[in-house]
């Protein structure tokens, strides 16, 4: 198995970042760590890498112990931040981390090429990276990590702060490897981009995985076959929480939530809340998706 | 209103930059302290000037003056080396004490040569034969020659009257007495020189520069350089070369904060692997820092490079490697850019005025010269004056290069110490 994590946890002072972590990535598969910002997903990325020693659990990479000499070379993490030399050309910082990771001569040489290629720089090659559009820095940020052709990569947010053009080269460059059978970690806390990318995505919150699946699993398990139905009044007060909580529905930020087997049901709540003398500004029927998932476990938008 | 509003902001803003106070108001009162200590003799510290004295003639007239000189509150005399493991050494002879100068223990020795109680005072002119006082110098010190050579007068006037005396009736008995031919003859000779050498009324009194007391002065070391070129190349070489080292240190702390220092410690890349590729690079900036400003030296103000080619190798690399692990530790203690930034300025103007970078350090209180040890600076700046001033062999150089070495291997292994912050989170 590419990763095993089991029970691990990770407490910086008073906060726990990491709270008793279990889980395993399969061969090949792209896994999603889908949770808001602060939830635990980079500090569970670095202890991953050796970047930080956790103070219980076990983590090992094709077998081998995090931090060690094997798993480093088996690992390609792509940091959130841009962590590459400003003041070099974009294969001179390739070529860096390269013979960091024990490269030279011509193997060395290839797999700046190779990875040149696959962030679409090689017309960039000679560029200083601080003279690069942000999009390209964050191409060549992973491409930064695929050096030394890994078989495990870690990619902590590598969309954040780029453009929709730049996001969808981005995806094309994951989808690349995936087809190629590489084992991914994605985090992120874009619902859409775990979505589109992931074969399994687990939710990530308060240093805890809440639930783990594919999409339609994920969905599946919190509603059912049922849908949603968001409705929005004008003035959100405790007549109406009591109201919405009676019909089995909950208010989050100001919003009502139901969910509904048949789409029919709606006529009854629209009926109700007329009745009951409040104002209705919007009524919207969702199909449930991952950001529903996330706030019907734990009553948080999944951007807050 | 506006005026005020802007001066709020900015104060506000001060007060939280830490590094910016320090280099505002510690460094002016620490600057000071140090140039006042210097200067201003504090608490009745100022320097002495350091002499050896040889008396070989033990006349009346040798006695008396090195009684004079040992009475001066500015002189801190020597006669002998100082014990050795409470054994008391001989006293210095001309030759122990000219190797004492040329080693740099003292700035100056003075040899009363045998024979010279004999006529130690000079009114007529110079008469080469008769010994006069040695003044074997440093000329690096150019301050404690001629304030020697004015004390000996001083001495010859106020310590040994009659001494004076009884030279006196010798001249007059030489110079004067009944004018017969052969006087006559003596006081034309005299004459004539004056008429001939119009610049030359000191000469005649003295030979010396007018001096009652004849002293010859004789550079024993750096006669072969113009000036001190080399000096200040070490001095002023070694203050930058600290702030070099750790401004180049600092790519550490960018590299923390731009993320690249995980993503290096990700690879097979070690913390100690990662420092010790740092320290090398940063010897090397500053070896060749130090090349350029040595060449620099030679192709402009003369100074003789190439022959000391062994030396400067040895001291250079040594310095290097000593300055890059000062970098090392200063960029490990602090944790941004600013703090880096007013912490070595701070520290480096410290250490390089008390290690003589700025003021020669034998000019120097002793305490503070004594401080100077613990610098960089002095042992660098000893070590370079030790091949290109006083043309010493490498192997002279064991102190300075043992100090120097040990204090990269100390301060490296404490840097490497305090990085392991970066190491593990």
């Amino acid at each position: 198995m590419p990763l095993r994590v089991a029970s691990l946890v990770k407490r910086f002072g008073a906060l726990t970042a990491v709270d008793g972590i279990s889980l395993g990535l399969r061969s090949g598969e792209c896994l999603g760590w889908l949770g808001p910002n602060g939830a635990g997903k980079s500090t569970l990325i670095r202890s991953i890498v050796g970047r930080v020693m956790p103070d219980s659990g076990s983590i090992s990479v094709f077998g081998a112990p995090a931090g060690s000499t094997a798993a480093r070379d088996v690992l390609g993490w792509i940091p959130q931040e841009l962590a590459l030399y400003a003041r070099l050309t974009c294969s001179e910082n390739l070529a860096s981390f390269g013979r960091y990771h024990g490269l030279s001569g011509a193997a060395l040489d290839q797999a700046v090429s190779r990875c040149l290629d696959w962030a679409t720089l090689t017309d960039r090659a000679g560029e200083l990276v601080k003279n690069l559009s942000g999009g390209m820095k964050r191409r060549l940020n992973m491409a930064a990590g695929m050096i030394h052709a890994p078989k495990l990569v870690l990619m902590d947010e590598p969309t954040v702060g780029v453009d929709p053009q730049s996001r969808n080269n981005i995806f094309e460059m994951i989808e690349k490897l995936r087809d190629e059978g590489m084992s991914i970690i994605y985090t992120t806390h874009y619902m859409e981009e775990a979505e589109r990318l992931c074969d399994r995505i687990a939710i990530v919150d308060h240093g805890k995985v809440i639930a783990l699946g594919t999409d339609a699993e994920l969905v599946a398990n919190a509603f059912g076959t049922r849908s949603q139905v968001i409705a929005r009044f004008a003035a959100a007060d405790d007549r109406v929480a009591s109201w919405v909580a009676e019909r089995g529905g909950r208010l989050v930020d100001g919003a009502a939530e139901f969910t509904v087997e048949r789409p029919s049901e709606i006529a009854g709540l629209l009926d109700g809340a007329s009745k009951a003398g409040f104002e209705l500004i919007d009524v919207a029927l969702h199909r449930p998706n991952l950001e529903s998932v996330f706030l019907h476990l734990t009553g948080r938008a999944l951007r807050e | 209103m506006m005026i005020s509003a802007i001066v709020r902001t900015a104060v506000a803003s001060l007060r939280r930059d830490r590094a910016a106070l320090a280099l505002s108001f510690i460094l002016p009162v620490v600057f000071f302290s140090i140039f006042a200590v210097i200067f201003g003799g504090r608490g009745g510290a100022s320097p002495k000037v350091k002499l050896i004295v040889v008396d070989e003639d033990h006349s009346r007239a040798s006695e008396q003056i090195v009684k004079g000189l040992q009475a001066e509150t500015t002189l801190s005399i020597r006669t002998r080396p100082a014990a050795v493991k409470g054994v008391e050494q001989p006293e210095y002879t001309a030759a122990s004490a000219e190797a004492a100068v040329k080693d740099g223990d003292v700035p100056l020795a003075v040899i009363v040569p045998k024979g010279f109680g004999e006529n130690p005072i000079s009114f007529g002119p110079r008469d080469p034969s008769r010994p006069s006082i040695q003044l074997l110098k440093d000329p690096s010190d150019m301050i404690a020659s001629e304030m020697v050579t004015g004390l000996l007068q001083k001495v010859g006037m106020t310590s040994m009257p009659d001494v004076m005396a009884e030279q006196g009736t010798k001249n007059l008995e030489r110079y004067a007495g009944a004018l017969t031919k052969e006087q006559r003859e003596r006081m034309d000779a005299g004459l004539k020189y004056l008429r001939e050498h119009p610049d030359a009324g000191s000469t005649v009194m003295g030979g010396n520069g007018g001096q009652l007391i004849p002293v010859t002065a004789r550079s024993v070391v750096g006669e072969n350089h113009p000036d001190m070129i080399s000096f200040y190349a070490a001095a002023i070489g070694v203050m930058f070369l600290l702030f070099t080292t750790s401004g180049a240190a600092g790519a550490m702390l960018d590299e923390a904060e731009s993320g690249t220092l995980d993503r290096v410690l990700s690879s097979r890349v070690t913390m100690t692997s990662l420092m010790l590729g740092k320290m090398a690079f940063n010897s090397l900036l500053a070896f060749t820092q130090l090349v350029v400003m040595f060449l620099w030296g030679w192709a402009v103000f003369k100074l003789d490079f190439w022959a000391h080619i062994p030396g400067f190798i040895v001291m250079g690399v040594c310095t290097a490697v000593a300055v890059a692990a000062f970098g090392m530790l200063l960029a490990s203690t602090c944790t941004t850019r600013a703090q880096l930034g007013a912490l070595s300025t701070l520290i480096i103007l410290v250490m390089s005025s008390i290690g003589g970078s700025m003021f020669p350090r034998f000019l120097m209180p002793e305490a503070m010269q004594k401080a100077g040890l613990l610098t960089i600076n002095a042992w660098a700046i000893d070590g370079f004056t030790k091949i290109f001033w006083r043309d010493e062999p490498v192997s002279h150089l064991w102190p300075q290069v043992g100090v120097l070495l040990g204090i990269a291997v100390v301060l490296f292994a404490v840097a490497r110490r305090l990085a392991r912050r970066w190491e593990f989170a």
